[in-house]
């Protein structure tokens, strides 16, 4: 046989493996996690707050953590998609094809995407030591915030990217304002805007370091903004490092807890863009 | 009356217009903001010793006044290029078997896959690196090769954060290699060329910019991923001088050593140039990888 036909069946059996060995690592990760996870996970988990000596075993739940993922996520992706909707419309209507600030806002929304969370976190966390805050619900919302913006703005931005110029025009000849197209625009790109939500979601629930810093840990659901929260991701990091074997357990069902959230948004996504696009 | 409201249909388009520049023209400072305040934090320690000493000097002893970054330095370079030599093969090989060989129906079920890779959480990969990796370079691979080792290593977070960027550099790497144009993979199999002798002398060699602005995006990635190598390095002050050697990357250092930041001086100063270290290091890759895969592009449309 020919050298180049059994190069083509070597690479042909590796690229098959390396395939394989993504998907498997995948398993892998999922097996691990529902193994451990499943046996520690009851009702209580879900249902209640930790009790007194909860890291050293005794009952409780991650409630507190549950509730506070809840509270700093559903702000954060509000206040995000109040900031990031008028500037992907700005970008996309009010400006040029080729306008240099575009390019610009584009250009640092693509590098602000790859700083990484424990930047994010640093930062703000000089940001309240400036202003005199503690750290906080509010610290929390805020960190996050600015993390999902670029991930909400790049990808909206992305779908508003194709919006038919001939869209724009028939509404302007209509006598429409540019302001007065968002209708049309916002309805042309609303699978793209929910697309975008559930991924910077998925982002801001699984985010640790940069709420390390911003939003504390409690054990305690915070009552105001300038409590602290606490988050799933935390949590199931500090229950780990417990040397009791219960408490761990109890981190791999939180863990368990956060990949069926995070597996779910993630489903939901791919359903709607593969339905609208 | 008509000449009213279309006055003010006309003011609220001009409002919006101006509230919307300022937002998007703020945000575009906050890159700036980001870079200038770390940079001020981390003044502090910049005058006390020289950038020279403080990259280069392995003693880390806050208490003492010694600041040498070099073993976060070499724990962020041993685990980040250790991802990249695992992830890198692999996520080629799967984006040139996705893109050239497989039939449409694979896609269905691996691009899901790697979504889903893409959206664990770092603190998952964390658990499952101390629950599967640790143990198994502990117990199995380890032994073969040094005396003891806790498991806990630099060839860990490696793996784990190889794991982690497969999904970016082969989503990546299936987009760029979609681009090249099917007239070059049709002349070439009209000369009798198989099909990897088309992936790697034509579809590689086109796309090798896009391939090296996806790896070092990929970098920037590794780099500033805490949590996962927080959980799974060792975190021993130290040079790694082997695969089984406990490491201290930059953003474990950040993250493990924020509480006690305010009591011991320019502590808390050292960490900002940590993470100013990174945010510059980040920045550079980022931008230059981003206009590099823009270039690209705008070739391939042409």
């Amino acid at each position: 046989m020919k050298l180049k036909f059994i190069e083509e069946k070597i690479f042909n059996f590796l690229m098959l493996l390396s395939t394989f060995i993504v998907l498997a690592f995948l398993g892998s990760i999922l097996w691990a996690i529902v193994k451990h996870g499943w046996p520690a996970l009851n009702w209580d988990m879900v249902t209640k707050l930790p009790g007194g000596g909860f890291y050293i075993g005794k009952e409780g739940g991650v409630l507190n953590a549950i509730i506070g993922s809840f509270y700093i996520v559903g702000a954060s992706t509000g206040l995000g998609l109040l900031i990031s909707i008028p500037v992907v419309f700005y970008l996309n209507v009010y400006l040029k094809k080729k306008s240099r600030l575009a390019y610009f806002t584009r250009l640092s929304f693509d590098v602000l995407f790859g700083i990484p969370s424990i930047v994010y976190g640093a930062f703000a966390f000089t940001l309240m030591i400036y202003f005199g805050l503690r750290t906080s619900l509010l610290g929390g919302i805020i960190v996050i915030t600015l993390l999902i913006i670029p991930i909400f703005i790049r990808s909206m931005d992305e779908v508003a990217r194709q919006l038919p110029k001939d869209l724009l025009d028939a509404t302007y000849s209509l006598g429409a304002t540019r302001l007065e197209t968002i209708k049309v625009v916002v309805r042309q790109i609303a699978p793209g805007i929910a697309t975008a939500t559930l991924l910077s979601v998925g982002r801001a629930i699984g985010d640790a370091a940069g709420v390390m810093f911003t939003a504390g840990f409690t054990d305690s659901i915070p009552t105001s903004l300038s409590q602290p929260a606490a988050t799933l991701p935390l949590s199931i990091f500090f229950q780990l490092s417990s040397p009791t074997p219960e408490v761990r357990d109890r981190a791999y069902a939180s863990a368990l807890l956060l990949t069926i959230i995070v597996l779910i948004l993630s489903l939901l996504g791919r359903f709607i863009t593969n339905k609208f696009f | 009356m008509s000449t009213t409201l279309l006055k003010r249909r006309i003011w609220k388009d001009k409002s919006a217009h101006a509230l919307m520049a300022i937002l998007t023209i703020s945000s575009l400072f906050l890159l700036i903001v980001m870079g200038v305040g770390l940079y001020l934090k981390s003044e502090n320690i910049l005058h006390e010793h020289s950038l020279w000493t403080l990259l280069t000097t392995t003693e880390w002893k806050p208490l003492k006044n010694v600041f040498g970054f070099l073993p976060f330095i070499m724990g962020t370079l041993w685990v980040t290029v250790l991802s990249i030599l695992i992830a890198l093969p692999i996520s080629l090989l799967t984006a040139i078997f996705i893109t050239e060989n497989a039939r449409p129906w694979v896609k269905h079920f691996v691009f899901p896959a790697l979504d889903i890779l893409a959206g664990i959480p770092s603190v998952v990969y964390g658990v499952w690196g101390t629950l599967i990796i640790v143990p198994w370079i502990a117990d199995k691979v380890g032994p073969h090769f040094v005396d003891y080792t806790s498991g806990y290593t630099a060839l860990a977070g490696g793996i784990v954060l190889g794991v982690m960027i497969i999904p970016v550099l082969v989503s990546l790497f299936v987009e760029i290699f979609s681009a090249v144009p099917q007239d070059f993979r049709d002349a070439a199999t009209s000369l009798g060329a198989t099909k990897w002798q088309t992936s790697r002398m034509i579809i590689l060699r086109k796309a090798l910019p896009g391939i090296v602005a996806a790896v070092v995006l990929a970098i920037s990635k590794a780099f500033g991923e805490t949590i996962a190598v927080l959980m799974v390095c060792g975190n021993m002050i130290q040079n790694p001088t082997s695969l089984f050697d406990s490491c201290y990357p930059l953003p474990a250092l950040i993250a493990n050593n924020y509480g006690e930041m305010l009591s011991v001086p320019l502590y808390e100063s050292a960490l900002m140039f940590a993470a100013f270290i990174l945010f510059f290091i980040i920045l550079i890759f980022n931008a230059s990888s981003r206009i590099l895969l823009q270039q690209i592009e705008k070739r391939f449309k042409l």
